[in-house]
Protein backbone atom coordinates (compact mmCIF):
# COMPACT_ATOMS: atom_id res chain seq x y z
CA UNK A 1 0.00 0.00 0.00
CA UNK A 2 2.98 2.07 0.96
CA UNK A 3 4.33 1.81 -2.53
CA UNK A 4 1.59 2.77 -4.24
CA UNK A 5 0.75 5.42 -2.41
CA UNK A 6 4.22 6.88 -2.94
CA UNK A 7 4.04 5.98 -6.62
CA UNK A 8 0.62 8.63 -6.67
CA UNK A 9 2.15 11.05 -4.89
CA UNK A 10 5.32 10.80 -7.23
CA UNK A 11 3.24 10.69 -10.25
CA UNK A 12 0.72 13.71 -9.12
CA UNK A 13 3.94 15.84 -8.05
CA UNK A 14 5.40 15.58 -11.43
CA UNK A 15 1.59 16.08 -12.92
CA UNK A 16 2.11 19.15 -10.61
CA UNK A 17 5.76 20.54 -11.50
CA UNK A 18 4.21 20.04 -15.43
CA UNK A 19 1.54 22.09 -14.62
CA UNK A 20 3.70 24.52 -13.34
CA UNK A 21 6.48 24.79 -15.54
CA UNK A 22 3.73 25.04 -18.42
CA UNK A 23 2.61 28.32 -16.80
CA UNK A 24 6.22 29.51 -16.19
CA UNK A 25 6.31 28.87 -20.36
CA UNK A 26 3.20 31.29 -20.45
CA UNK A 27 4.66 33.81 -18.36
CA UNK A 28 8.08 33.90 -20.35
CA UNK A 29 6.51 34.03 -23.75
CA UNK A 30 4.20 36.82 -22.38
CA UNK A 31 7.11 38.79 -20.39
CA UNK A 32 9.10 38.87 -23.93
CA UNK A 33 8.03 41.72 -25.34
CA UNK A 34 10.11 44.30 -24.35
CA UNK A 35 13.43 42.03 -25.75
CA UNK A 36 12.33 43.70 -29.42
CA UNK A 37 13.45 46.74 -27.85
CA UNK A 38 16.31 45.36 -26.04
CA UNK A 39 17.56 43.11 -28.28
CA UNK A 40 21.08 43.50 -26.44
CA UNK A 41 19.93 41.35 -23.83
CA UNK A 42 19.22 38.23 -25.87
CA UNK A 43 22.76 39.21 -27.35
CA UNK A 44 24.66 38.63 -24.29
CA UNK A 45 22.96 35.37 -23.88
CA UNK A 46 23.22 34.11 -27.29
CA UNK A 47 27.16 34.70 -26.40
CA UNK A 48 27.00 33.49 -23.18
CA UNK A 49 25.29 30.34 -24.32
CA UNK A 50 26.11 29.59 -27.83
CA UNK A 51 29.94 31.31 -28.60
CA UNK A 52 31.26 29.91 -24.92
CA UNK A 53 29.31 26.30 -26.25
CA UNK A 54 31.26 26.51 -29.69
CA UNK A 55 34.54 24.90 -28.73
CA UNK A 56 33.06 21.45 -27.41
CA UNK A 57 30.49 21.59 -30.27
CA UNK A 58 33.09 21.93 -33.07
CA UNK A 59 35.59 19.12 -31.86
CA UNK A 60 32.82 16.85 -31.25
CA UNK A 61 31.32 17.56 -34.28
CA UNK A 62 35.09 16.96 -35.78
CA UNK A 63 35.42 13.32 -34.18
CA UNK A 64 31.83 12.67 -34.98
CA UNK A 65 32.25 13.03 -38.32
CA UNK A 66 35.59 11.36 -38.37
CA UNK A 67 34.10 8.33 -37.34
CA UNK A 68 31.33 8.67 -39.81
CA UNK A 69 34.07 8.61 -42.20
CA UNK A 70 35.28 5.40 -40.97
CA UNK A 71 32.56 3.70 -40.43
CA UNK A 72 31.14 4.51 -43.62
CA UNK A 73 33.36 3.50 -45.55
CA UNK A 74 34.17 0.22 -44.23
CA UNK A 75 30.61 -0.89 -44.49
CA UNK A 76 29.90 0.78 -48.16
CA UNK A 77 33.27 -0.74 -49.50
CA UNK A 78 32.63 -4.06 -49.09
CA UNK A 79 29.42 -3.03 -51.27
CA UNK A 80 31.62 -0.74 -54.06
CA UNK A 81 29.89 1.88 -52.64
CA UNK A 82 32.31 3.90 -50.89
CA UNK A 83 31.81 6.68 -53.34
CA UNK A 84 28.21 7.80 -51.46
CA UNK A 85 30.76 8.08 -48.18
CA UNK A 86 29.67 12.24 -48.42
CA UNK A 87 26.17 11.22 -49.11
CA UNK A 88 25.90 8.87 -45.99
CA UNK A 89 27.64 11.27 -43.09
CA UNK A 90 25.92 14.55 -44.72
CA UNK A 91 22.29 12.69 -44.41
CA UNK A 92 23.64 11.19 -41.01
CA UNK A 93 24.66 14.35 -39.74
CA UNK A 94 22.37 16.71 -41.12
CA UNK A 95 18.78 14.56 -39.86
CA UNK A 96 20.08 12.99 -36.73
CA UNK A 97 23.47 12.96 -35.84
CA UNK A 98 23.49 17.20 -35.51
CA UNK A 99 20.58 18.10 -33.69
CA UNK A 100 20.56 15.06 -31.75
CA UNK A 101 24.25 14.98 -30.36
CA UNK A 102 24.11 18.93 -30.60
CA UNK A 103 21.14 18.97 -28.28
CA UNK A 104 22.73 16.52 -25.38
CA UNK A 105 25.87 18.54 -25.34
CA UNK A 106 23.87 21.71 -25.08
CA UNK A 107 21.79 20.18 -22.24
CA UNK A 108 25.42 19.37 -20.45
CA UNK A 109 27.17 22.32 -20.97
CA UNK A 110 24.74 25.51 -21.75
CA UNK A 111 21.58 24.12 -20.22
CA UNK A 112 23.39 23.27 -17.06
CA UNK A 113 25.30 26.63 -17.14
CA UNK A 114 21.88 28.65 -17.13
CA UNK A 115 20.31 26.65 -14.43
CA UNK A 116 22.95 27.04 -12.38
CA UNK A 117 22.86 30.56 -12.86
CA UNK A 118 19.20 31.45 -12.09
CA UNK A 119 19.35 28.66 -8.98
CA UNK A 120 22.01 30.90 -7.21
CA UNK A 121 20.60 34.26 -8.58
CA UNK A 122 18.03 33.17 -6.64
CA UNK A 123 19.53 31.45 -3.62
CA UNK A 124 21.53 34.94 -3.46
CA UNK A 125 18.11 36.90 -3.57
CA UNK A 126 19.06 38.69 -6.66
CA UNK A 127 15.66 37.83 -8.44
CA UNK A 128 13.89 38.70 -5.30
CA UNK A 129 15.89 42.06 -4.89
CA UNK A 130 15.09 42.78 -8.68
CA UNK A 131 11.61 42.32 -7.75
CA UNK A 132 11.41 44.79 -5.22
CA UNK A 133 13.26 47.23 -7.45
CA UNK A 134 9.40 46.56 -9.70
CA UNK A 135 11.84 44.73 -11.88
CA UNK A 136 10.15 41.41 -13.74
CA UNK A 137 12.64 38.27 -13.51
CA UNK A 138 11.08 36.45 -15.85
CA UNK A 139 11.09 39.85 -18.60
CA UNK A 140 14.74 40.81 -17.87
CA UNK A 141 16.56 37.30 -16.42
CA UNK A 142 14.38 34.54 -17.88
CA UNK A 143 13.31 35.13 -21.48
CA UNK A 144 16.19 36.89 -22.68
CA UNK A 145 18.24 33.21 -21.71
CA UNK A 146 14.99 31.48 -23.29
CA UNK A 147 15.32 33.28 -26.45
CA UNK A 148 19.04 33.23 -26.73
CA UNK A 149 18.87 29.24 -26.16
CA UNK A 150 16.53 29.35 -29.13
CA UNK A 151 18.62 31.11 -31.22
CA UNK A 152 21.89 29.85 -30.45
CA UNK A 153 20.69 26.04 -30.50
CA UNK A 154 20.26 25.49 -34.28
CA UNK A 155 23.61 27.79 -35.23
CA UNK A 156 24.98 25.34 -33.28
CA UNK A 157 23.69 22.29 -35.14
CA UNK A 158 24.16 23.83 -38.46
CA UNK A 159 28.08 23.94 -37.10
CA UNK A 160 28.36 20.71 -35.71
CA UNK A 161 26.93 19.56 -38.92
CA UNK A 162 29.30 21.26 -41.43
CA UNK A 163 32.19 20.45 -39.19
CA UNK A 164 31.52 17.29 -39.13
CA UNK A 165 30.95 17.14 -42.79
CA UNK A 166 34.50 18.25 -43.07
CA UNK A 167 35.68 15.53 -40.24
CA UNK A 168 34.12 12.92 -42.79
CA UNK A 169 36.17 14.63 -45.50
CA UNK A 170 39.18 14.46 -44.02
CA UNK A 171 39.00 10.90 -43.34
CA UNK A 172 37.42 9.51 -46.41
CA UNK A 173 38.72 11.75 -49.08
CA UNK A 174 42.36 12.72 -47.23
CA UNK A 175 43.51 9.26 -45.42
CA UNK A 176 41.10 6.32 -47.18
CA UNK A 177 41.49 7.64 -51.07
CA UNK A 178 37.44 8.25 -51.67
CA UNK A 179 37.37 10.34 -54.87
CA UNK A 180 36.30 14.13 -53.96
CA UNK A 181 34.43 15.02 -56.84
CA UNK A 182 32.33 12.06 -56.05
CA UNK A 183 32.01 12.94 -52.40
CA UNK A 184 31.09 16.01 -52.97
CA UNK A 185 28.49 15.32 -55.99
CA UNK A 186 27.15 12.24 -54.35
CA UNK A 187 26.20 15.00 -51.15
CA UNK A 188 24.76 17.58 -53.51
CA UNK A 189 22.41 15.07 -55.57
CA UNK A 190 21.61 13.26 -52.43
CA UNK A 191 20.68 15.79 -49.80
CA UNK A 192 17.35 17.72 -49.66
CA UNK A 193 16.55 20.75 -48.81
CA UNK A 194 13.62 20.36 -47.82
CA UNK A 195 13.50 16.68 -46.62
CA UNK A 196 16.48 16.27 -45.07
CA UNK A 197 18.19 20.09 -44.02
CA UNK A 198 14.36 21.93 -42.61
CA UNK A 199 13.66 19.04 -40.80
CA UNK A 200 16.85 19.12 -39.13
CA UNK A 201 16.46 22.50 -38.73
CA UNK A 202 12.89 22.00 -37.14
CA UNK A 203 14.36 19.56 -35.11
CA UNK A 204 17.61 21.59 -33.65
CA UNK A 205 14.44 24.59 -32.69
CA UNK A 206 12.29 22.05 -30.73
CA UNK A 207 15.58 20.76 -29.06
CA UNK A 208 16.41 24.28 -28.41
CA UNK A 209 13.01 24.99 -26.95
CA UNK A 210 12.99 22.10 -24.93
CA UNK A 211 16.60 22.31 -23.18
CA UNK A 212 16.35 25.42 -22.43
CA UNK A 213 12.91 25.85 -21.31
CA UNK A 214 13.90 23.08 -19.00
CA UNK A 215 17.10 24.58 -17.77
CA UNK A 216 15.24 28.29 -16.69
CA UNK A 217 12.15 26.28 -15.49
CA UNK A 218 14.21 23.94 -13.25
CA UNK A 219 16.55 26.79 -12.38
CA UNK A 220 13.97 29.13 -11.13
CA UNK A 221 12.49 26.47 -9.51
CA UNK A 222 15.16 25.20 -7.94
CA UNK A 223 15.42 25.28 -3.79
CA UNK A 224 17.49 28.13 -2.68
CA UNK A 225 19.99 25.90 -1.13
CA UNK A 226 23.13 24.90 -2.69
CA UNK A 227 22.14 21.22 -2.75
CA UNK A 228 18.51 22.38 -4.08
CA UNK A 229 20.79 24.05 -6.81
CA UNK A 230 22.86 20.99 -7.18
CA UNK A 231 19.79 19.06 -7.57
CA UNK A 232 18.31 21.19 -9.93
CA UNK A 233 21.44 21.50 -12.29
CA UNK A 234 21.47 17.33 -12.27
CA UNK A 235 17.35 17.31 -13.48
CA UNK A 236 17.93 19.80 -15.89
CA UNK A 237 20.82 17.61 -17.75
CA UNK A 238 18.60 14.07 -17.15
CA UNK A 239 15.46 15.63 -18.07
CA UNK A 240 16.82 17.32 -21.37
CA UNK A 241 18.89 14.36 -22.67
CA UNK A 242 15.46 12.22 -22.30
CA UNK A 243 13.31 14.75 -23.46
CA UNK A 244 15.42 15.16 -26.91
CA UNK A 245 15.93 11.29 -27.37
CA UNK A 246 12.02 11.46 -27.16
CA UNK A 247 10.81 14.00 -29.10
CA UNK A 248 13.61 12.99 -31.57
CA UNK A 249 11.91 9.67 -32.10
CA UNK A 250 8.54 11.79 -32.36
CA UNK A 251 10.01 14.14 -34.84
CA UNK A 252 11.34 11.39 -36.95
CA UNK A 253 8.28 9.27 -36.95
CA UNK A 254 6.34 12.69 -38.10
CA UNK A 255 9.11 13.32 -41.27
CA UNK A 256 9.67 9.82 -42.29
CA UNK A 257 5.58 8.88 -41.95
CA UNK A 258 6.38 5.47 -41.41
CA UNK A 259 4.69 4.87 -38.48
CA UNK B 1 3.04 63.05 22.20
CA UNK B 2 2.26 60.57 25.48
CA UNK B 3 3.63 57.51 24.63
CA UNK B 4 2.43 54.17 25.82
CA UNK B 5 4.17 52.65 28.51
CA UNK B 6 6.09 49.87 26.99
CA UNK B 7 6.28 46.01 26.77
CA UNK B 8 2.51 46.10 29.15
CA UNK B 9 -0.65 46.16 27.04
CA UNK B 10 -0.98 44.49 23.86
CA UNK B 11 -0.69 45.74 20.25
CA UNK B 12 -3.84 47.37 19.91
CA UNK B 13 -4.35 48.81 23.62
CA UNK B 14 -0.33 50.54 23.11
CA UNK B 15 -0.86 52.08 19.44
CA UNK B 16 -1.41 55.76 19.88
CA UNK B 17 -4.15 57.35 17.47
CA UNK B 18 -1.22 59.87 16.37
CA UNK B 19 1.17 56.72 15.58
CA UNK B 20 -1.73 55.69 13.43
CA UNK B 21 -2.70 58.93 11.69
CA UNK B 22 0.89 59.83 10.67
CA UNK B 23 1.75 56.28 9.58
CA UNK B 24 3.56 55.52 6.19
CA UNK B 25 3.14 51.84 6.84
CA UNK B 26 0.36 49.87 8.66
CA UNK B 27 -0.29 46.45 9.56
CA UNK B 28 -3.30 45.84 11.15
CA UNK B 29 -3.90 42.81 12.82
CA UNK B 30 -2.34 40.83 10.83
CA UNK B 31 -1.85 36.54 10.36
CA UNK B 32 0.08 34.63 8.56
CA UNK B 33 0.87 31.09 8.62
CA UNK B 34 3.71 28.98 6.65
CA UNK B 35 1.81 25.45 6.37
CA UNK B 36 1.14 24.26 9.81
CA UNK B 37 3.04 27.21 11.67
CA UNK B 38 1.43 30.26 12.50
CA UNK B 39 4.06 33.03 11.94
CA UNK B 40 2.17 36.26 12.95
CA UNK B 41 -0.63 36.07 14.69
CA UNK B 42 -2.64 39.08 14.95
CA UNK B 43 0.36 41.61 14.40
CA UNK B 44 -0.26 45.24 14.27
CA UNK B 45 2.58 48.12 13.57
CA UNK B 46 2.82 51.43 12.25
CA UNK B 47 6.00 52.83 10.84
CA UNK B 48 5.79 56.90 10.81
CA UNK B 49 6.27 58.92 8.00
CA UNK B 50 9.90 60.21 7.92
CA UNK B 51 11.07 58.03 11.37
CA UNK B 52 12.98 55.54 11.70
CA UNK B 53 11.06 52.40 12.87
CA UNK B 54 13.02 49.54 13.87
CA UNK B 55 11.46 46.05 14.40
CA UNK B 56 13.33 43.82 17.19
CA UNK B 57 12.76 40.22 17.69
CA UNK B 58 14.65 36.49 17.85
CA UNK B 59 15.49 34.76 14.84
CA UNK B 60 12.77 33.24 13.51
CA UNK B 61 9.99 35.82 14.95
CA UNK B 62 9.17 36.83 11.70
CA UNK B 63 10.51 39.99 11.33
CA UNK B 64 11.56 39.36 7.91
CA UNK B 65 7.89 38.51 7.04
CA UNK B 66 6.82 41.54 7.98
CA UNK B 67 9.17 42.98 5.10
CA UNK B 68 8.05 40.66 2.70
CA UNK B 69 4.07 41.37 3.80
CA UNK B 70 4.79 45.63 3.23
CA UNK B 71 6.88 44.98 -0.16
CA UNK B 72 3.90 42.57 -1.10
CA UNK B 73 6.36 39.79 -1.66
CA UNK B 74 3.54 37.64 0.21
CA UNK B 75 -0.02 38.10 1.35
CA UNK B 76 -1.64 37.72 3.98
CA UNK B 77 -3.84 34.99 5.27
CA UNK B 78 -5.97 37.96 7.50
CA UNK B 79 -5.25 41.49 8.33
CA UNK B 80 -4.46 44.75 6.57
CA UNK B 81 -1.30 46.30 4.96
CA UNK B 82 -1.16 49.42 3.69
CA UNK B 83 1.69 51.59 2.25
CA UNK B 84 1.01 54.95 1.83
CA UNK B 85 -3.50 54.90 1.78
CA UNK B 86 -2.56 51.70 -0.78
CA UNK B 87 -3.97 47.75 0.85
CA UNK B 88 -0.90 45.93 -0.73
CA UNK B 89 -2.46 42.69 -1.05
CA UNK B 90 -4.98 44.26 -3.18
CA UNK B 91 -2.89 45.77 -5.53
CA UNK B 92 -2.55 44.24 -8.92
CA UNK B 93 0.97 43.68 -10.34
CA UNK B 94 1.50 46.79 -12.18
CA UNK B 95 -0.09 49.02 -9.37
CA UNK B 96 2.62 46.74 -7.31
CA UNK B 97 5.10 47.51 -9.37
CA UNK B 98 4.58 51.28 -9.21
CA UNK B 99 4.05 51.24 -5.44
CA UNK B 100 7.73 49.26 -5.28
CA UNK B 101 9.52 51.57 -7.24
CA UNK B 102 9.01 54.17 -4.75
CA UNK B 103 10.39 51.64 -1.84
CA UNK B 104 13.71 50.00 -1.44
CA UNK B 105 14.54 46.64 0.64
CA UNK B 106 17.80 46.23 1.35
CA UNK B 107 18.60 42.63 1.98
CA UNK B 108 20.48 40.82 4.56
CA UNK B 109 23.08 39.26 2.14
CA UNK B 110 23.13 42.95 0.21
CA UNK B 111 22.00 40.97 -2.87
CA UNK B 112 23.97 42.56 -5.61
CA UNK B 113 24.26 41.44 -9.12
CA UNK B 114 27.29 39.36 -9.21
CA UNK B 115 27.65 39.65 -13.34
CA UNK B 116 27.73 43.37 -12.53
CA UNK B 117 30.49 45.90 -11.55
CA UNK B 118 29.53 48.08 -8.04
CA UNK B 119 28.85 51.02 -10.81
CA UNK B 120 26.40 48.79 -12.70
CA UNK B 121 25.16 47.85 -9.28
CA UNK B 122 23.42 50.92 -8.73
CA UNK B 123 23.01 52.06 -12.11
CA UNK B 124 20.64 49.38 -12.33
CA UNK B 125 17.62 50.52 -11.33
CA UNK B 126 17.76 53.84 -13.07
CA UNK B 127 18.64 52.13 -16.18
CA UNK B 128 15.46 49.59 -15.98
CA UNK B 129 13.44 53.02 -14.75
CA UNK B 130 14.22 55.89 -16.88
CA UNK B 131 15.67 56.82 -19.90
CA UNK B 132 18.58 59.17 -18.58
CA UNK B 133 21.31 60.13 -20.84
CA UNK B 134 24.77 58.41 -20.00
CA UNK B 135 26.23 61.20 -18.20
CA UNK B 136 23.93 62.56 -16.58
CA UNK B 137 23.05 58.35 -15.30
CA UNK B 138 26.88 58.66 -14.56
CA UNK B 139 26.79 61.39 -12.78
CA UNK B 140 23.89 60.31 -10.33
CA UNK B 141 25.53 56.99 -9.53
CA UNK B 142 28.80 58.45 -8.61
CA UNK B 143 26.83 60.90 -6.11
CA UNK B 144 24.64 57.91 -4.79
CA UNK B 145 28.20 55.85 -4.60
CA UNK B 146 29.67 59.32 -3.04
CA UNK B 147 27.08 59.43 0.02
CA UNK B 148 28.07 55.75 0.70
CA UNK B 149 31.79 56.88 0.60
CA UNK B 150 32.58 54.24 -2.47
CA UNK B 151 32.81 56.22 -5.01
CA UNK B 152 36.14 54.66 -5.47
CA UNK B 153 35.46 51.52 -5.72
CA UNK B 154 33.05 51.91 -8.44
CA UNK B 155 34.91 49.03 -10.64
CA UNK B 156 35.37 46.51 -8.23
CA UNK B 157 32.80 43.43 -8.31
CA UNK B 158 30.82 42.07 -5.52
CA UNK B 159 33.58 39.41 -4.79
CA UNK B 160 35.92 41.98 -4.40
CA UNK B 161 33.88 43.67 -1.72
CA UNK B 162 33.63 43.00 2.20
CA UNK B 163 30.76 42.21 3.99
CA UNK B 164 30.58 45.91 5.21
CA UNK B 165 31.13 47.25 1.33
CA UNK B 166 28.86 44.90 -0.34
CA UNK B 167 25.71 46.38 2.23
CA UNK B 168 27.06 49.81 1.57
CA UNK B 169 26.85 49.13 -2.13
CA UNK B 170 23.46 47.92 -2.26
CA UNK B 171 22.22 50.94 0.20
CA UNK B 172 23.68 53.09 -2.66
CA UNK B 173 21.36 51.14 -4.74
CA UNK B 174 18.27 51.01 -2.68
CA UNK B 175 18.52 54.85 -2.90
CA UNK B 176 19.11 55.66 -6.44
CA UNK B 177 15.70 55.69 -7.44
CA UNK B 178 15.15 58.03 -4.28
CA UNK B 179 12.41 55.98 -2.03
CA UNK B 180 9.95 57.31 0.15
CA UNK B 181 10.94 54.16 2.26
CA UNK B 182 13.38 51.86 2.80
CA UNK B 183 13.64 48.52 4.74
CA UNK B 184 16.67 47.25 6.28
CA UNK B 185 16.44 43.45 6.55
CA UNK B 186 19.23 42.47 9.21
CA UNK B 187 21.76 45.82 8.15
CA UNK B 188 24.03 44.91 11.10
CA UNK B 189 24.51 41.26 11.49
CA UNK B 190 27.79 39.66 10.43
CA UNK B 191 29.84 43.15 10.05
CA UNK B 192 32.71 44.35 12.22
CA UNK B 193 32.04 47.02 14.59
CA UNK B 194 33.30 49.65 12.41
CA UNK B 195 30.77 48.39 10.03
CA UNK B 196 27.95 48.16 12.20
CA UNK B 197 28.53 52.33 12.85
CA UNK B 198 28.95 52.93 9.24
CA UNK B 199 25.60 51.31 8.24
CA UNK B 200 24.11 52.67 11.56
CA UNK B 201 25.44 56.30 10.59
CA UNK B 202 24.21 55.61 6.99
CA UNK B 203 20.42 54.54 7.87
CA UNK B 204 20.30 58.02 10.23
CA UNK B 205 21.98 60.12 7.60
CA UNK B 206 19.65 59.55 4.58
CA UNK B 207 16.76 59.42 7.05
CA UNK B 208 17.47 63.18 8.11
CA UNK B 209 18.85 64.87 4.94
CA UNK B 210 16.29 62.54 2.61
CA UNK B 211 13.45 62.44 4.82
CA UNK B 212 13.08 58.67 3.95
CA UNK B 213 10.84 56.65 6.17
CA UNK B 214 13.43 53.81 7.43
CA UNK B 215 11.83 50.65 8.30
CA UNK B 216 14.82 48.70 10.28
CA UNK B 217 14.69 44.70 11.20
CA UNK B 218 17.61 43.50 13.60
CA UNK B 219 18.10 41.66 16.52
CA UNK B 220 20.99 44.20 17.21
CA UNK B 221 20.07 45.55 20.26
CA UNK B 222 22.59 48.39 20.82
CA UNK B 223 22.98 49.41 16.83
CA UNK B 224 19.37 49.59 16.70
CA UNK B 225 18.25 51.69 19.88
CA UNK B 226 21.00 53.91 18.94
CA UNK B 227 18.96 55.04 15.52
CA UNK B 228 15.39 54.55 16.20
CA UNK B 229 12.74 56.62 17.22
CA UNK B 230 10.61 54.07 17.76
CA UNK B 231 11.18 50.37 18.26
CA UNK B 232 8.77 47.21 18.86
CA UNK B 233 9.62 43.99 19.95
CA UNK B 234 7.92 40.94 17.89
CA UNK B 235 7.24 37.63 19.92
CA UNK B 236 5.02 34.51 19.17
CA UNK B 237 3.75 36.30 16.14
CA UNK B 238 2.60 39.51 17.71
CA UNK B 239 3.89 42.57 19.05
CA UNK B 240 5.37 41.95 22.94
CA UNK B 241 6.69 45.55 23.80
CA UNK B 242 7.12 49.14 21.75
CA UNK B 243 8.32 51.84 22.70
CA UNK B 244 11.08 54.61 22.25
CA UNK B 245 14.47 52.46 23.02
CA UNK B 246 14.60 54.19 25.79
CA UNK B 247 11.11 53.56 27.25
CA UNK B 248 11.69 49.87 26.41
CA UNK B 249 14.93 49.80 28.22
CA UNK B 250 13.45 50.62 30.69
CA UNK B 251 10.54 48.34 30.89
CA UNK B 252 9.38 45.92 33.26
CA UNK B 253 7.93 43.52 31.15
CA UNK B 254 9.61 40.04 31.40
CA UNK B 255 9.54 39.43 27.47
CA UNK B 256 10.81 42.73 26.69
CA UNK B 257 13.70 42.80 29.77
CA UNK B 258 14.87 38.96 27.98
CA UNK B 259 15.01 40.20 24.60
CA UNK B 260 16.65 43.51 25.39
CA UNK B 261 19.19 42.38 27.98
CA UNK B 262 19.63 39.03 26.30
CA UNK B 263 19.15 36.78 28.85
CA UNK B 264 18.87 32.81 28.03
CA UNK B 265 15.77 31.63 29.68
CA UNK B 266 12.86 33.32 30.39
CA UNK B 267 9.14 34.02 29.04
CA UNK B 268 10.93 32.62 25.17
CA UNK B 269 12.07 29.50 26.79
CA UNK B 270 15.96 27.61 26.49
CA UNK B 271 14.36 24.80 25.33
CA UNK B 272 12.73 23.87 22.40
CA UNK B 273 9.24 22.00 23.28
CA UNK B 274 9.52 18.97 23.85
CA UNK B 275 7.89 16.08 25.64
CA UNK B 276 9.06 15.10 29.21
CA UNK B 277 12.83 14.28 29.50
CA UNK B 278 13.04 11.45 31.21
CA UNK B 279 9.89 9.96 29.54
CA UNK B 280 11.75 10.21 26.45
CA UNK B 281 15.32 8.99 27.52
CA UNK B 282 13.13 6.34 28.46
CA UNK B 283 11.60 5.48 25.41
CA UNK B 284 14.92 5.54 23.71
CA UNK B 285 16.46 2.37 25.97
CA UNK B 286 13.11 0.61 25.96
CA UNK B 287 13.30 0.81 22.08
Amino acid sequence: MNAIQQLGAGVLNSVERLGRATLFLYDVAAGSGPLFRRFFLVVQQIYAVGVLTLLIIMVSGLFVGMVLGLQGYNTLVRFGAEESLGLLVALSLVRELGPVVTALLFAGRAGSALTAEIGLMKATEQLAGMEMMAVNPITRVIAPRFAGGIIAMPLLAALFSAVGVLGGHIVGVGLLGVDAGAFWSQMQSGVDFRDDIVNGVIKSVAFGVTVTWIAVFEGYDAVPTSEGVATATNRTVVYSSLAVLGIDFILTALTLGEV
Amino acid sequence: MKRPTPGKRDAKESRPPERADQALVTLDNVVFSRGERRILNGLTLHAERGRITAIMGGSGSGKTTILNLIGGRIRPDAGRVVVDGLSVPDLDTDDLYALRKRMALLFQTGALFTDLTVFENVAFPIREHTRLPEDLLRTVVLMKLETVGLRGARDLVPSELSGGMARRVALARAIALEPMIIMYDEPFTGLDPISKGVIAKLIQELNQTLGITSIVVSHDVVETCMISDYAYIVGEGRIIGEGTPKELQRSSSAHVRQFMEGLPDGPVPYQHPASDYLKDLLEERSE
